[in-house]
């Protein structure tokens, strides 16, 4: 008899213990749950707002550009670089065998139009503006762009040929939307 | 103390787990808690939401009387997320007080700012004034017509002052006029004040620590049986008091955000047209009505700073022994006549200040003096209070109920 009833003790006290430690995970679990989602929005909240999205797309009018010429435009808070090419140009850019890239990639893939080269104007290496945009800018040894952070050297195409850059200067997404309109974004 | 090796080195030379172990989880309370001590924690995670809340919006607001508007404009439509988060923000804003202000009174009745927290209680004036400041700063920065018109009316209390006055309004403009530096320090001191409003609050904590928390008997801890340690016991029902406020926050945010706020904070600032029917935000309104009740600019002004200075004085007012009003016959009816006195205030703060308003508005005001300047020092000094327990465990087995009950008694043998 006495030993039944200390079973029941027994019994009792392991079912208050495992009753009690699942209370207690079953409120740490949703207190973390609750907590995790509420701090979502706030996290979130650093994430482009709206009104950042909007500005995406950029228009530009290329008319004005005379074979040569060069301009920059602002889209997404970067530069990008537009730059009509001469044949010569085009021909250099297309004659570069792919064994000679560090990045290989044809002329052809980097161009919808080819006398219209359009690259974001940001060296991959670590975000400065190369030079080459201006009639007087060092343009490297390629006759692209020259960064005159750490030197890395682009060619009429825009590939990186020399110097610590990993990749080619990207191509943002863009469309002509006449001959001579450029939609980038 | 733990038996981990790297927690006692650490513990030897920082002894943090110790303070845990010793100030937050074994730290003794009183065993006869009721849920009005729940609005001190309350009030403090109330606290840390607004700071948070506070920092991502400070993300995204631009403090210039060309773009603020607009930028609290573009956390509503624009910013992920940013709706919810100013609505926090907005909403907290008001439940701080309301937590605030029943963590006053809970004081006031329950006498927790008698010797020997004076200090205490001071302290916690001090975090009031804070507030008020600190909200009433935030309240401009979406710079709307009550923003712009609040600001104006607020600052040009000061200009009450003799001779000095006009000087130092055009010192806290920074101008001429409510403009963009008025704005830009605004912003700046909104920043900093919660700051503030923490270390003052460590001050509080650092305060209650010595003497403990009063309890609903208002004796001391006298022995083992009297108290329990904080955790579990006072986490669990702190959490669930927590939960309940959550509930009524997130009503609040989501169902009903704009409820406690103006619409006419929603028209972009004009110097040039002043709304016809200006009020503060609710609570305010019970100051805003002493200060309107004084038929005189200065007067008004101070009786609106009297009515928080006389709190200061109120541990010297109250001379009586005992604590807690559930054992002072007369203080208890007086207490929850001034309830109503504040609430009758805040009523008329928002009514316009004309005919009868007028009239109630001054005979609520002169009671609120009165309560703290006359009836309490009579009552305590009158008053025959009934026989207090003779320990906090003792007021529970016997029940509060009875023990008045059987003071009663003594009282009339």
């Amino acid at each position: 008899m006495a030993q039944r009833d200390q079973e029941i003790i027994d019994i009792k006290a392991d079912s208050t213990e495992s009753r009690r430690d699942f209370l207690l995970l079953a409120t740490t679990t949703i207190g973390a749950v609750g907590a995790a989602s509420l701090a979502w929005p706030f996290i979130n909240s650093m994430n482009p707002a709206a009104d950042v999205l909007a500005l995406a797309t950029t228009e530009v009018d290329l008319a004005p550009l005379k074979p040569g010429q060069a301009i920059t435009i602002v889209w997404r808070g970067s530069p990008v670089f537009v730059r009509y090419r001469t044949e010569a140009e085009i021909t250099a850019a297309s004659a570069v065998k792919m064994n000679e890239l560090p990045d290989p990639q044809t002329d052809e893939a980097r161009v919808k139009k080819s006398q219209f080269l359009v690259v974001v104007g940001i060296c991959t290496h670590l975000g400065c503006v190369p030079l080459g945009q201006r009639p007087n800018d060092p343009k490297g040894e390629y006759g692209g762009w020259f960064c005159p952070c750490h030197g890395s050297q682009y060619d009429t195409s825009g590939r990186i040929r020399r110097g610590p850059a990993p990749r080619n200067l990207d191509v943002p997404p863009y469309v002509f939307k006449s001959d001579t309109t450029l939609l980038i974004g | 103390m733990r038996k981990n090796a790297i927690v006692r080195w650490i513990d030897h030379r920082l002894p943090v787990v110790n303070f845990i172990e010793k100030d937050l989880i074994g730290y003794p309370e009183p065993k006869n808690l009721n849920y009005w001590w729940n609005f001190g924690s309350l009030a403090g995670i109330v606290l840390v939401v607004m700071i948070l809340s506070g920092l991502f919006l400070s993300m995204h607001y631009t403090a210039h009387i060309d773009h603020a508007f607009n930028s609290v404009e573009s956390i509503m439509r624009d910013v992920n997320g940013g709706w919810l988060i100013r609505y926090i923000h907005m909403n907290g804003a008001s439940l701080f007080f309301v937590v605030v202000y029943i963590h006053i009174f809970r004081g006031l009745y329950y006498g927790s700012y008698k010797s020997p927290r004076e200090l205490l209680w001071m302290l916690g004036v001090v975090i009031l004034l804070l507030m008020m400041a600190t909200a009433f700063m935030g309240y401009v920065l979406p710079w709307g017509q009550m923003s712009f018109w609040g600001a104006t009316v607020i600052t040009n209390l000061f200009s009450a002052i003799p001779v000095v006055g006009p000087d130092i309004v055009t010192w806290l403009w920074g101008g001429f006029a409510v403009g963009n530096p008025t704005l830009n320090r605004f912003f700046s001191l909104h920043f900093l004040l919660p700051f503030v409003i923490v270390a003052v609050v460590l001050l509080h904590i650092v305060a209650l620590r010595i003497h403990g928390s009063n309890n609903p008997v208002g004796i001391d801890i006298k022995n083992d049986s009297d108290f329990i340690p904080f955790h579990p016991y006072y986490t669990v029902k702190d959490l669930f008091g927590l939960g309940i406020f959550a509930m009524v926050f997130a009503g609040l945010v989501f169902f009903s955000p704009n409820l406690l706020g103006h619409p006419d904070n929603y028209i972009p600032a004009n110097p040039l047209a002043t709304p016809p029917h200006i009020v503060p935000e609710w609570y305010f309104l019970p100051f805003y009505a002493i200060l309107r009740s004084i038929p005189s600019k200065l007067g008004g002004v101070l009786a609106m700073g009297s009515a928080i200075f006389v709190l200061f004085l109120l541990p010297w007012l109250d001379r009586s022994k005992v604590r807690s009003a559930t054992f002072r016959p007369i203080t208890k009816i007086l207490f929850w006549l001034l309830v109503v006195d504040v609430l009758i205030l805040g009523y008329l703060g928002g009514k316009p200040p004309e005919g009868w308003y007028v009239i109630f508005g001054r005979i609520a005001t002169g009671w609120y003096f009165l309560h703290f300047l006359l009836f309490i020092p009579l009552a305590s000094w009158f008053e025959t209070p009934h026989a207090l327990p003779t320990s906090i465990n003792l007021s529970i087995k016997e029940g509060t109920a009875t023990a008045i009950a059987s003071a009663k008694k003594k009282g009339v043998r």
